[in-house]
């Protein structure tokens, strides 16, 4: 099973639920942190982490020897990413998503791939869960390719929870692909209120069950919960705008840790999920 | 020589465009006669990566020597390098009148981008 966590507005508390929903379940979770622009999951979840793993995408390289100039290549790359001046290739390799097609067409074979850096994996454990995260390296604009790296640590038959970017553009899309429920996590204001629907209409392009997170309850306004009621978005849990669980959070604590009497209203979140979805024991899928 | 200007419209009295890549028209003046053709770069204007890069090709292809623009990123102006054509950055006022100043003299040539990419 693949609970992806996810939210329209950045800092709704995305992290805060999928590590205390992966803390709170007794039996062995994977955790994969696909916010690979900004992985946090790890400062609260503390696993010790083993060695960095490069991950690399191909881009093309020319030998100007081989080619003829003939800009097929050129004409090819919808992303410009290879281009010919007269006598002269230019290539950009971090505009290159790695299709392979100037390689394909080229007649004189004056194409080979190496590798661009997109950033690490890094793998881990905290007690029963099984840790995972990328980091995408300074500079680099493409997350997509290292988000599928961490998503093919997925463990089949267990409990998966993906902690995903915010926003609804590719990586967002990337790392909800696959989920068998979508926890889309809010806040009740106007702001959170706005990307949320952002959010809820890209979930319903994919067709994935949904259910929503109020968090920060008790400020903004009802908007969300009339959105909510009209859309048939279940709302699955409420965590109150409270100070002690903003100091935990502070401090870099889960707040099931902090405050022991969240784990009953977490686990009770991943039975209403397990219910939606029908799904009854390990190994079932 | 020939003088390649982003601009706003399809004659010289029109205002220079102020970005390269994604500029509504480039001209081509010919510095002696005056005698100009207009490329149409709407295929640019609407490209979501790389109108820069393609524009530099574009001019490049039309015998350009040098361009007169308002702001050009770090990829048109290494492809720009690349095609031996010089680049005026911060050019402002109708084209006919920055052909004018260019050619009297009143611009330098850049050494380097002045914009980021996406700009």
């Amino acid at each position: 099973m693949i609970i992806t966590v996810a939210s329209g507005k950045g800092g709704t508390g995305k992290t805060t639920v999928a590590t205390n929903l992966a803390f709170s379940l007794a039996d062995h979770v994977q955790f994969l942190d696909c916010d690979v622009e900004e992985p946090n999951a790890h400062l609260f979840l503390k696993p010790a982490l083993g060695e960095k793993q490069r991950v690399f995408t191909p881009v093309p390289v020319v030998d100007e020897t081989a080619c003829s100039y003939c800009r097929k290549c050129a004409e090819i790359c919808r992303f410009r990413a290879i281009t010919v001046l007269g006598k002269k290739v230019l290539t950009f390799p971090e505009m290159c998503h790695s299709c392979g097609g100037c390689m394909e067409i080229c007649p004189e074979r004056a194409i080979t791939e190496t590798g661009r850096e997109l950033g690490v994996i890094e793998e881990g454990r905290r007690d029963d869960i099984g840790f995972v995260h990328g980091r995408l390296r300074v500079g680099e604009a493409m997350a997509p390719p290292l988000i599928r790296k961490v998503l093919s640590h997925v463990l089949p038959g267990k409990v998966n929870i993906i902690d995903a970017p915010p926003g609804t553009s590719c990586p967002v899309i990337t790392a909800m692909r696959g989920a068998d429920f979508v926890l889309l996590v809010t806040e009740p204001t106007p702001f959170g209120l706005h990307d949320l629907k952002l959010a809820v209409e890209t979930v319903k392009i994919l067709g994935l069950p949904r259910g929503l997170i109020i968090n920060r309850a008790g400020i903004g306004d009802d908007g969300v919960k009339e959105y909510a009621e009209e859309e048939g978005l279940p709302v699955l849990m409420e965590i109150p705008f409270e100070r002690s669980i903003a100091e935990a959070c502070s401090r870099g604590r889960l707040v099931v840790e902090a405050l022991p009497g969240w784990k009953e209203e977490f686990l009770e979140l991943f039975r209403r999920i397990r219910k939606t979805i029908g799904w009854k024991e390990v190994g079932a899928r | 020589m020939k003088i390649a200007v982003t601009s706003r419209g399809t004659d010289l009295d029109a205002a220079v465009d102020p970005r390269f890549g994604r500029a509504a028209y480039i001209l081509i003046i010919d510095s002696d006669t005056r005698a100009f053709e207009v490329l149409d770069n709407q295929e640019n204007v609407d490209a979501f990566q790389g109108a820069g890069i393609q524009a530099a090709v574009m001019i490049s292809d039309k015998g350009a020597d040098v361009l007169l623009t308002g702001y050009c990123g770090p990829k048109a102006f290494e492809t720009l390098q690349a095609a031996g054509i010089k680049v005026v950055n911060d050019a402002v006022g109708t084209v006919d009148a920055v052909v004018r100043d260019f050619k009297d003299g009143k611009f330098s040539i850049a050494q380097s981008a002045n914009v980021e990419g996406h700009w």
